[in-house]
């Protein structure tokens, strides 16, 4: 049997997949903030064509992506802090498995207490 | 034991120019924590509260806009999330594209793509006029004259 090397802070486990989960995240973001300079920018063409864009932020299917922005942002933003803590901290890299799994219940927390509310204005009248 | 001795030991490595990556790495550590207070609240104030993403129409950012507050604070959010997004992608970038042609060529679209986002998204905040004259008055807020 071929020998699995144990997870080190960058290699397999909690270090490599919060780095995945980083990297992916900060992508969706950065694509997202493209589209969202230009519909902001539609203000200065006309109170109509920002009105008929962002009505599309109200639809049922953005609105459910929305939930999936807030919880990248809520990951990405997090995590960040944890990485800084790992660089910076001198028991950052001792902790850094904990702080994960906190980035982790605090977006999941934090997402499952906005989509009620969130989803009641999308799909309510 | 037989000690080795270094007939020309080598200097320690010298930099004749600044060192940019390292500048890049510790931006992506500055702006993070200041990109975490700016987002976050203009999540809360344009998600949570009130009536949330029901409530945003071009009279909710004329109210906000309104207020130089808001002005300063979607430009630094602007800003900073335009260039530590375009230096995370250059990173990545970096990571995978393995032909240095390739690399230059999206390297140079990420920033080109940056600078013109962040000149447009600037210039609509400080052009902004948040009655603008013409406008049909039940689309504008409510403390335009229209009104
Ligand atoms: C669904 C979530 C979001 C909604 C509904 C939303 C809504 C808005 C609105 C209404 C404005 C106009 C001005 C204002 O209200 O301050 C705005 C501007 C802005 N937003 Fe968002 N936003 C969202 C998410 C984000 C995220 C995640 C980011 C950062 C990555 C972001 C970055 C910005 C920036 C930089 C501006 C200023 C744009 C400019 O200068 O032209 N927004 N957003
Ligand atoms: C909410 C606050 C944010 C924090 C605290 C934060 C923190 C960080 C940190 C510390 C890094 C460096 C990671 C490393 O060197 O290993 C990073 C990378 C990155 N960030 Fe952010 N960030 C935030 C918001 C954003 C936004 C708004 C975007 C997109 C516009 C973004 C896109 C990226 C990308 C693409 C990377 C590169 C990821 C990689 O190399 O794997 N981030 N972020």
């Amino acid at each position: 049997m071929a020998i699995k090397p144990a997870g080190t802070l960058y290699r397999g486990k909690v270090g490599m997949w919060s780095w995945v989960l980083h990297r992916i995240s900060g992508v969706g973001i950065f694509f997202f903030l493209l589209v969202h300079v230009l519909d902001t920018a539609l203000v200065r063409v006309s109170p109509e064509a920002y009105n008929i864009v962002i009505e599309s932020y109200k639809t049922p299917v953005v609105g459910l992506a929305e939930l999936g922005l807030v919880g990248a942002i809520l990951f990405h933003g997090l995590n960040g802090l944890r990485v800084i803590a790992i660089d910076f901290w001198s028991k950052g890299t001792k902790y850094q498995s904990v702080m994960f799994w906190v980035v982790i219940t605090v977006t999941v927390v934090a997402v499952a207490g906005f989509t009620p509310m969130h989803l009641a204005r999308v799909f309510g009248h | 034991m037989m000690s080795v001795t270094i007939e020309t030991p080598n200097r320690p490595r010298t930099r004749k120019q600044a060192n940019w990556e390292k500048y890049g790495w510790l931006f992506m550590r500055v702006s993070g924590p200041l990109l975490i207070v700016l987002i976050f609240t203009h999540l809360v104030v344009n998600l949570v509260l009130g009536d949330g993403i029901k409530a945003i129409d071009f009279a909710f950012v004329a109210g906000k806009w309104a207020d130089p507050f808001w002005q300063v604070w979607d430009l630094a959010m602007l800003w900073l999330a335009l260039i530590h997004g375009t230096n995370g992608m250059r990173t990545i970038v970096n990571d995978y594209a393995g032909q240095v042609k390739v690399r230059r060529a999206l390297t140079t679209t990420l920033w080109a793509v940056c600078a013109l986002l962040i000149l447009l998204g600037t210039l609509v905040i400080f052009t902004f006029d948040p009655c603008p004259a013409g406008a049909s008055a039940e689309l504008l807020a409510s403390f335009c004259p229209a009104q």
